[in-house]
């Protein structure tokens, strides 16, 4: 299977958004080469902005820039982006539902060696919490540059996290979201996998790995965090009986939460958090932090199972 | 479009009448912010009387200028001003801060659309002003951005980044108006943490800054000229006494935020009656 990273498909969906629509500009705090969008700078360069290494001007600028009439794009590593503006994003953005897309960059464990300063585990809680914010995560680059399309789409403000390696390339370039915001990838009746983001190539290798012992594990990628499936997901937990999230972010508030949160308000079934567990990363390669942090395809067996001995289903 | 320099009334006369909508429209919420209110009253009143290209008619069209208060916890002062000038009627001015109000105890632009911006969290109303005025001028617009400051709110960093993109990116659309009142929620400014020297601060991150007297008409008039004929991004200093008008809201912290109790409000509206004539 192809790797491809999910920054480049978020560039190219940058670049289409801005054929599309010519209220499109974007926003840069000096990490265009870094994310890959200086692309955009060369075919667009009227529209392209760079307000260097201020984070929070650059998202009440973009604030402005949408009273004006324009649809800005921002882009920074999601822990600045999202966790240093925070306050900007809320009380300038959302407040006024303004239609600044944010792309949260080199998200999650894929900041591997820069360590924990430049790993974001916390941003899908904090940006899902805003109201009106609507929360994207796509798996691969092929969902990357569809997630930036949609968030043109979008009325109000959006954002959408995605990772800095190669990640493999399960859904093709020019594919679309589809509507409801997941995607069934597998279907089984003994345990729920939940994955969204990186994590689902794992997530499809736990499900072959189960199926050879006997067990039909279903699959679904949530690439909509806000607004969450819920209806979607809960059919599909009330069938396996249990349920695990897969996700490179904390525990506390991330798809984990959404999951539960969809959970208890019309299927209450156990469900574990295969996620980071209420710690900061280290240096180290990607697929290593991601062991490290037991979100590997034996971890996601190890807890499927579990999951199962709490619902008294075991195997 | 209606120029606001033409059919000008009496700013000074005006400047009365906004005073007394802030304090019964403080009275009657219970809370507010009284002082900072009062000093930036002439400042709003020349912007919206005298200065501004705008229609309260038509309030959201392109070519208007705008205007966006960083200081949002003045904003009785801006409601007042805009009601008078025509965007609502005064009648609603004494629904502040009261549930189901379009008069939120902070701009609220979604509830008020004639706002620009909403604003209120210090510091962030500005950054908003530079993105207006760099938005407008690629949309090819000519319109000005307008955007009143605190002092104390100068102590906020994100206004440095703002105001070091603004004047990187040649924003000569953008005129900011520090109230220098002197006086922030916990005492002077200068004792809880210095912003000066101002203009050198300004200078230095590539402003026009041109002083004023914020309580003069004339020099708030002649200040505006200059800056808005530098070319660069443009400030105008303006020095001002905190709670201007109520002898005893004067120069003082202890009327950054508060109500006036029975007493208290006969004797200040008696003053700002007697005071501008």
């Amino acid at each position: 299977m192809s790797l491809r990273p999910s920054r480049e498909g978020w560039v190219d969906g940058l670049l289409e958004a801005a054929r599309r629509d010519s209220r499109v500009v974007l926003i840069d705090a000096d990490i265009s080469r870094s994310v890959g969008s200086s692309r955009f700078r060369d075919e667009f360069p009227s529209r392209w902005v760079n307000v260097g290494i201020s984070e929070q001007d650059m998202l009440a600028e973009a604030a402005g820039m949408a009273l004006a009439g324009l649809v800005p794009f921002v882009e920074s590593y999601a822990v600045f982006a999202a966790g240093r503006a925070w306050e900007h994003v809320r009380t300038s953005v959302c407040h006024m539902r303004l239609p600044v897309k944010i792309g949260g960059a080199h998200a999650g464990l894929s900041a591997g060696p820069d360590g924990a300063t430049h790993q974001a585990l916390e941003d899908i809680e904090i940006m899902r919490v805003l109201p009106g914010m609507t929360v994207l995560v796509p798996a691969d680059a092929g969902q990357a540059e569809a997630a930036a399309l949609s968030a043109l789409e979008t009325s109000g403000p959006c954002y959408v996290r995605f990772g800095r390696n190669p990640v493999p390339e399960i859904f093709p370039r020019g594919c679309r979201l589809g509507p409801g915001g997941a995607d069934v990838m597998e279907e089984g009746g003994d345990v729920l996998i939940v994955s969204s983001g990186a994590c689902l190539q794992a997530c499809l290798d736990a499900h072959a790995r189960r199926r050879r012992e006997g067990i039909a594990a279903a699959v679904v990628n949530v690439w909509s965090i806000k607004p969450f499936p819920a209806e979607l997901v809960r059919s599909l937990a009330a069938e396996a009986g249990c349920a695990i999230a897969v996700c490179d972010h904390q525990c506390a508030g991330g798809l984990f939460g959404a999951l539960a949160e969809a959970l208890v308000q019309g299927c209450p079934v156990p469900a574990l958090p295969v996620c980071v567990n209420d710690s900061f990363g280290t240096s180290g390669e990607p697929e290593d932090l991601f062991a490290l942090h037991g979100l590997g395809a034996d971890s996601i067996v190890e807890s499927a199972r579990e999951a199962m001995k709490r619902a008294g289903r075991s195997h | 479009m209606q120029d606001s320099r033409s059919g000008c009334l009496d700013p000074a006369e005006m400047a009365r009448r906004v005073r007394l909508d802030i304090l019964e429209m403080i009275a009657a919420a219970g809370s507010g912010h009284p002082g900072g209110s009062f000093s930036a009253v002439e400042i709003l009143v020349e912007l919206f009387f005298n200065r501004m290209r705008i229609d309260p008619s038509d309030p959201e069209r392109d070519d208007r200028d705008r205007f966006v208060l960083s200081k949002g916890h003045a904003c009785p002062a801006l409601y007042s001003v805009m009601a008078r000038r025509g965007y609502f009627d005064p009648s609603e001015l004494v629904t502040l801060r009261k549930t189901g109000s379009r008069l939120q105890g902070h701009p609220d632009r979604l509830r008020l659309p004639c706002l620009d911006s909403s604003s209120g969290s210090l510091g962030q109303g500005f950054g908003v002003a530079a993105g207006l005025a760099r938005g407008l001028s690629m949309l090819g617009l000519d319109s000005r951005v307008y955007c009143l400051l605190g002092d104390g709110e100068l102590q906020e960093g994100c206004v440095w980044e703002a105001a070091a993109c603004a004047a990187h990116a040649g924003l000569s659309n953008l005129t900011a108006i520090v109230d220098c009142n002197g006086i922030q929620l916990d005492g002077r400014v200068e004792d809880i943490q210095s912003v000066e020297p101002l203009a050198l601060r300004w200078q230095s991150f590539g402003w026009h800054a041109v002083p004023a007297d914020g309580h003069s008409f004339r020099s708030l008039g002649s200040a505006f000229d200059e800056a808005e004929s530098s070319g660069v991004p443009s400030v105008v200093l303006a020095r001002t006494v905190k709670g201007r008008g109520v002898s005893f809201m004067e120069n003082t912290c202890a009327w950054h935020g508060g109500c006036p109790g029975a007493d208290q409000l006969a004797e200040a509206r008696r003053e700002i009656l007697e005071g501008g004539r």
